[in-house]
């Protein structure tokens, strides 16, 4: 641990990315540039999100880090023994007990509170990047609040599968100007992105930082009659029951038998603690 | 009347070379215009001057807007002159594929530019496409189907239609039949001339096609070297040619 500097990075690069957080909280859903740093693991396994957390960890933190929703998978793990060699901070698997959640591809289930900072990692931080290749000029769309593209993305989806099948990385306008993509969570997250907590996001590769403030204000577009849907499987949750949370599908045999799971696993371990029990819950423990 | 357009002695040059100069003229209301040259009289790069692609290095292009009255676009704010681009401007390029969007259907191609000025109603987009589908010759059930599987003229039509969606007042053409075979341009320019004097609009068209403006073009203008060296009504410009190059240029028309 003392071989490094506290959460890895030097001060300066530290500095340096703070202050890009802050212009990015200033300006709500501005892209940010920021001199990413090599980090020591791929790009896209969350470079950008692991420099957003080391620099706004302190030594008092306890730290999460969620994959999916999950606490137990490669990503979530490494990323865990990451800050806990580099840092030393305090880690947990608890949503209400963390102070800093780094997350890729999910929003917790549990409503996060205003002393917490949710840390998204973002693969593509321009939502009209697959519209319009050239980065001159998605700037200047995004500087004259030029978005009408946006919308031919979801006339595209309408009129080739009759509904909006964008299901994830949903694009959503904060604050009423900035068209912001909020990295690939399911498009059922995207009413939670008004929240209490601060939301960073860090794009490693594409070294862009960008922000959402407490409270702003997040709206996913859509079109007068066809409207925003947060959509998720029609189902309870085969181990805890819970009936408003986001699921996972787990594939059981090849006769077609199928289980639906929490994809938050500590939403869905809260919920059996307490007693939920789901449709499947009695053979898994068995 | 009120021109529509008023281009005062617009220059642009490229180092010491000449790309336009001292071109002036007044656009009215449902007039065409067209202006012809020869490769590199600068005829692109007055059009782009005026559409506002380039920027000149002097001159006023005066557009009378509809809110604020006679403003000059060289001058005003490029959120505003973006803004006249999607609304009562129109650029038919050359090469189709130059301004469409060919990953897209043909009816989020047309539907792009009204969304653009703020219309988030699906079916009312949709309906909209559909009918100008039908207005440029295509037929309704190719709506979904991208502008890669349209043919060349088809795909010209489109970019027409595109262009037109948001009832544009002034229609800028580059060339807009070149690259087309001679019976795919008969259809296209019989098109455009019943779109323009339906709705009315006033198009200035780059052409060095002398069968286009005479069929398009109400006044003409001439092009050499940079500079206009006449103008003139077009039947009378083109039966009665008055300058050397002009007169080369209509004799050099192969007679069929």
């Amino acid at each position: 641990m003392n071989e490094y500097n506290f959460a890895y990075l030097d001060e300066q690069t530290k500095r340096m990315i703070r202050r890009a957080i802050l212009k990015g909280l200033a300006v709500p859903g501005y892209q940010v540039p920021f001199a990413s740093r090599e980090m020591p693991m791929p790009y896209g396994w969350g470079t950008g999100g692991v420099q957003v957390s080391a620099a706004t960890l302190t030594p008092e933190d306890t730290f999460k880090v969620i994959d999916q929703g999950a606490d137990d998978t490669t990503n979530a793990v490494s990323i865990r023994k990451f800050f806990e060699n580099t840092a030393g901070v305090k880690t947990t698997e608890e949503t209400d007990k963390a102070t800093v959640i780094q997350t890729r591809h999910r929003i917790p289930e549990a409503k996060l509170t205003e002393d917490q900072i949710l840390v998204y990692q973002v693969p593509i931080p321009e939502p009209l990047r697959f519209l319009e290749p050239r980065e001159t000029e998605t700037r200047k769309m995004h500087s004259l609040e030029e978005y009408g593209l946006m919308h031919v993305k979801l006339y595209e989806d309408i009129s080739q599968h009759g509904a909006i099948s964008t299901s994830y990385a949903y694009p959503v306008k904060v604050s009423g100007r900035y068209v912001m993509d909020p990295s690939p969570i399911p498009k059922f997250d995207n009413p939670k992105l008004e929240m209490d907590a601060i939301q960073l996001f860090g794009a490693g590769r594409e070294q862009r930082i960008y922000a959402v403030p407490p409270y702003t204000k997040v709206v996913s577009l859509d079109f007068e009659d066809y409207p925003f849907e947060a959509t998720k499987a029609d189902h309870p949750c085969d181990l805890c029951g819970a009936e408003d949370s986001y699921l996972d599908e787990v594939i059981m045999d090849d006769t077609g038998n199928r289980m639906f799971v929490c994809s938050d696993t500590d939403y869905c371990r809260s919920r059996r603690a307490a007693g939920h029990v789901g449709r499947l819950a009695e053979e898994d423990a068995a | 009347m009120k021109p529509l357009l008023q281009v005062k002695g617009i220059e642009k040059r490229y180092g010491a070379r000449i790309g336009c100069t001292e071109v002036s003229f007044d656009l009215y209301p449902g007039e065409v215009m067209g202006i012809v040259g020869e490769s590199g009289s600068g005829k692109s790069t007055l059009l782009n001057c005026l559409a506002g692609h380039l920027e000149p290095d002097a001159g006023q292009v005066v557009f009378d807007t509809r809110a604020d009255g006679p403003m000059d676009t060289v001058t005003m704010s490029e959120p505003a002159r973006r803004m006249l681009g999607r609304t009562d401007w129109a650029f038919v390029h050359q090469h189709a594929r130059d301004g469409l969007r060919m990953s897209v259907s043909a009816g989020g191609n047309i539907g792009e530019r009204l969304m653009a000025v703020g219309d988030r109603h699906y079916g009312d987009i949709r309906d909209k496409a559909i009918d100008w589908l039908g207005r440029v010759e295509i037929e309704a059930t190719r709506v979904d189907d991208r502008p890669t599987a349209f043919s060349g003229g088809m795909q010209q039509r489109l970019q027409i239609a595109r262009n037109l969606v948001t009832g544009p007042r002034l229609v800028f053409m580059d060339e807009p039949t070149g690259g087309l075979d001679v019976s795919v341009q008969a259809r296209l320019l019989d098109l455009l001339r019943g779109l323009v004097r339906e709705m009315g609009l006033s198009a200035i068209i780059v052409t060095h096609d002398l069968a286009v403006v005479r069929l398009l073009a109400d006044r003409l203008m001439v092009m050499k070297s940079g500079h206009v060296v006449e103008v003139g009504l077009t039947d009378q410009v083109l039966d009665d040619p008055q300058h050397a190059y002009t007169q080369l240029l209509v004799s050099s028309v192969l007679q069929v």
